[in-house]
């Protein structure tokens, strides 16, 4: 499923300070869906090159982390149960910084 | 109709406010679902009501926002901006910066506030540590190492805004401080047992006394909020934290907080209220206010904090005026002439957290 992902409020920095990817993710095995929580843990293998802590914390965000799916908050789709669609744009921005 | 099709998957729902438009965001103040339009409207709308509610501001004064490229001070001179405009406040605004001298965060957010400056169309003055005490803090930390930087760094930028701000001849400070910050705030004095800034940490004007009165018109505002109006408004900002803050005690009920919120949103909200409502029992003796011999400046002791730690800096001495009972107006004078070194609770190993 192709996808696009951006990252911001300094969580770049976790993926070799790049914004914007453009991804290709596999459905999970045996899956007819591919759910955010299939995606975190994908972001974390594959994106994450340094200090996951920041951005996951358990199965989910780290508390302070934003998430927008198609510039929706996904606190409105269900959160780790939102479904995914192909061509969305999911966002990821941390609060955790000065202001 | 494609577009149409896919944003109409089930469970999308609409605002709950105007009807019509797709839900942007799940408030945590409210947890309503809320459009983008309606979003901006109710998030300003409050701004302006805390506005008048607590008498910030009185028409023909000059305010000095405290500005730093983050977040918190972007959308701040954004919304008051803006609010001014609307609704004839009558501002004159001004952004004051300051520079701490730390190499690789500061310089780059200054760069965010000098397009600010052009962005919103508001003056920028920019005051340095290096210019007021001689020190920056890449300076400082290379002297006392990676912990109590906070300590140090707080202090003399609360100074050097009340320096900017009479430079500029203004009447008052704005800060971006949020809702978190004042709930992490009011933790962190629990948890210390500083009762003297427990008491005065909810306040939304502090320093009427001092040199320049501050208040803080994002009091009951929600972290997430500011970010998500900065987001969709695309506004300006600089992101990164502090490369000394991962050493912070703050840090802890920074967490916690967070963890909390995700739990309980309101609690942000309803820890502030705690806050605003504590008493203090009459039998508790609370440090009484004067002015620092050596400058002038408000302080509750014979020197005022800031002097202290820039005698400490001068003088080699780091932990002059960390910890309780320290600096140069107790015992701590005898002790720095009995053997060089002060007495102080933390010179004793207790791990990593340093009060």
């Amino acid at each position: 499923m192709h996808l696009t992902l951006e990252f911001g409020g300094g969580l770049e920095l976790l993926c070799e300070s790049v914004k914007v990817h453009n991804v290709n993710v596999d459905l999970p095995k045996g899956a007819d869906k591919l759910t955010m929580k299939d995606l975190l843990a994908w972001v974390r293998t594959n994106l994450i090159k340094e200090r996951p802590e920041m951005f996951i914390k358990g199965e989910s965000v780290r508390p302070g982390v934003l998430v927008l799916v198609n510039d929706c908050d996904w606190e409105l789709s269900g959160q780790l149960d939102t479904t995914l669609e192909e061509k969305d744009v999911v966002v990821f921005i941390s609060t955790l910084h000065g202001g | 109709m494609e577009a149409d099709t896919k944003h109409k998957k089930p469970g999308t729902r609409l605002c709950c406010a105007c009807n019509q438009r797709r839900a942007a965001l799940k408030r945590p103040k409210t947890l309503e679902q809320i459009c983008r339009e309606c979003f901006y409207a109710v998030f300003e709308e409050e701004i302006h009501q805390v506005i008048l509610e607590n008498k910030l501001f009185k028409p023909g004064e000059r305010i000095a926002i405290g500005a730093s490229g983050g977040k918190d001070s972007t959308v701040l001179a954004y919304v008051l901006s803006e609010l001014n405009r609307r609704h004839n406040y009558g501002l004159d605004l001004f952004l004051l910066s300051v520079d701490e001298g730390i190499t690789g965060y500061r310089d780059d957010s200054l760069e965010t506030v000098k397009r600010n400056e052009l962005q919103y169309g508001l003056p920028l003055k920019i005051v340095s540590y290096k210019d007021l005490y001689g020190w920056t803090m890449d300076e400082i930390v290379k002297m006392i190492g990676l912990k109590n930087n906070c300590t140090f760094c707080g202090v003399f930028r609360r100074q050097a805004l009340d320096r900017g701000a009479a430079l500029l001849k203004v009447d008052k400070v704005a800060t971006g401080h949020n809702a978190d910050d004042i709930a992490e705030t009011v933790l962190l004095n629990i948890l210390r047992g500083d009762i003297a800034r427990l008491s005065r940490c909810t306040s939304i004007i502090t320093g009427e006394d001092g040199p320049i009165p501050r208040c803080k018109p994002f009091k009951y505002t929600y972290e997430k909020e500011i970010v998500m109006y900065a987001y969709f408004k695309k506004l300006d900002y600089f992101s990164t934290e502090c490369i000394y803050s991962p050493n912070a005690y703050r840090g802890f009920a920074r967490e916690f907080i967070k963890d909390l919120e995700r739990i309980r949103p309101r609690a942000i909200l309803d820890i502030i209220k705690s806050g605003e409502d504590f008493r203090i029992a009459t039998s508790t003796k609370m440090p009484e206010q004067g002015t620092c011999e050596r400058c002038g400046y408000i302080s509750s002791q014979k020197w005022c904090k800031a002097c202290v730690l820039l005698e400490g800096l001068n003088r080699g001495l780091p932990k002059l005026g960390i910890g309780r009972n320290q600096g140069l107006n107790s015992d701590a004078k005898e002790d720095i002439k009995k053997d060089g070194r002060t007495k102080s609770i933390e010179s004793k190993q207790c791990g990593s957290l340093e009060f």
